[in-house]
């Protein structure tokens, strides 16, 4: 029972936290540049729940003052994490750019075949 | 090719809608879910979409590529002056309490004129990445 | 039944991302990640974040699978056979989301009002925005208002982003692929 309501208590946590170990994992273990970009979003999307779950407050509303409502969840934490997924989206279409310079300039986008192409020269 | 007609015709009734929707969360921002930075990308999924189903040079015909590359750098502008009139009206930078009669009304104007600087910069920059993607294609 | 939908959602989350590790056609891994983007906006709009949820909806599910469709056209859409084991990160990975949950043992349990993040800013911005600005959206004044100079920031770094994409792609001329005897760079 006590094990129960811990996981309840900390499932979210748990769950950003899975999401963000498979994020470095497949930015590590992975030679595919688009791999590792959708990677590296996952992680950043992982920050998004890390930051959105404690301002959620069970039973609230969303932050917008009516009178007919008393609780409502914290809005400092959708302000940071809304201006981060309009700023993930843009550095995430450079990484794109630089995917597509790379392929036009080595003809493949897998880490290794680029690391031999620069040895053989 | 039947599927492609209706997909024509539903997004050509489906557009102005779009765009009204991308206004609404705009000026609808201060009272429900929306703002600036919505409304941006709405408004370029609008016309990313034209482009998808009718081709590059149409959506480029709709909303010119000069257009797009102005209007990056014309948002920030638009934002950073919203700030430096609060200067001329004695406060700090981005204090927007002396731009109307009374403090509320300057704040709900320098709050209007800022999400309109950021709705500009963030349409403008989500379409010039996806035309500067599109164009690289053979 | 708000903590119940938002642990449903959450654990579909976590099957797409095994989805995401496991594939090696980037079509489908581009899908799912559509698909994750949609969740999580779903998560979002449990977490009472509207605002960040319609964001997430348009820029993650829409334009970012865009972006990304369009550039697996330009590129490959098969990831080639790995060379190394993945034993290392995977190890690497373990030790660190070990390490994580340790650390979240401490912390207060989901949804409560008293903790100190949610007692003092936060309640602070939702008291004063109406008086003060008469924005009954405290996204929207804090976003524009209190922390305008948070969001001139975010806006310069969009623009630059920008800027940098179509100095990157907008402007240069394809250059002559080098061919050096690998096997053709047949993209798409």
């Amino acid at each position: 029972m006590e094990l129960a309501a811990k996981i309840v208590a900390h499932y979210n946590q748990w769950i950003t936290i899975f999401l963000m170990v498979a994020g470095l994992y497949v930015v590590v273990a992975r030679g595919n540049m688009i791999k590792k970009l959708i990677g590296l979003s996952l992680f950043q999307t992982s920050v998004y729940l890390l930051y959105l779950s404690p301002g959620k407050v069970l039973g609230g509303t969303p932050p917008i003052v009516d009178p007919a409502f008393e609780v409502y969840s914290n809005p400092l934490p959708h302000v940071l994490i809304l201006t981060a997924i309009v700023v993930g989206v843009a550095t995430l279409a450079l990484g794109l750019g630089l995917v597509v310079r790379i392929n036009e300039v080595y003809g493949t986008i897998e880490e290794d075949e680029i690391i031999g192409k620069g040895e053989g020269e | 090719m039947l599927l492609d007609v209706i997909l024509r015709v539903i997004t050509k009734l489906l557009l102005p809608f779009i765009l009204v929707f991308a206004l609404y969360v705009q000026f609808h921002g201060d009272y429900g879910p929306g703002g600036g930075f919505q409304a941006g990308v709405i408004a370029a999924a609008s016309v990313i979409l034209y482009a998808m189903l009718f081709g590059l040079e149409a959506a480029r015909a709709l909303v010119p590529v000069w257009v797009v590359e102005k209007m990056i750098p014309i948002g920030v502008l638009i934002y950073a002056g919203v700030g430096v009139a609060g200067m001329f009206t004695g406060q700090a930078f981005l204090d927007y309490n002396h731009l109307a009669h009374d403090s509320v009304h300057g704040q709900e104007w320098g709050v209007f004129l800022v999400e309109v600087g950021v709705f500009v910069t963030v349409s403008s920059t989500m379409l010039g990445i996806f035309y500067a993607f599109a164009g690289r294609g053979r | 039944m708000e903590a119940a939908i938002n642990m449903g959602l959450l654990t579909l989350m976590a099957i797409v991302t095994l989805g995401i590790i496991r594939l090696r056609n980037l079509f489908a891994v581009v899908i799912l990640a559509g698909i994750y983007s949609f969740l999580m906006a779903s998560v979002m709009i449990v977490l009472d974040a509207v605002d960040v949820a319609m964001t997430e909806a348009s820029v993650g599910a829409g334009i970012s699978t865009v972006l990304m469709l369009g550039v697996l056209y330009l590129t490959k859409v098969e990831e080639a056979q790995p060379t190394h084991t993945p034993i290392l990160p995977l190890i690497v990975a373990v030790i660190v989301g070990a390490a994580l949950v340790y650390g979240t043992l401490d912390t207060p349990p989901f949804g409560q009002a008293d903790t100190v993040m949610n007692t003092y800013v936060g309640a602070d911005y939702l008291k004063r925005s109406v008086p003060e600005t008469g924005i009954p959206n405290v996204v929207t004044s804090v976003l524009a208002s209190y922390r305008g100079f948070d969001t001139l920031g975010e806006t310069t770094v969009v623009f630059a982003a920008g800027i940098g994409v179509l100095l990157l792609l907008a402007r240069a001329k394809k250059p002559k692929r080098r061919k050096q005897g690998e096997e053709g760079d047949d993209a798409s």
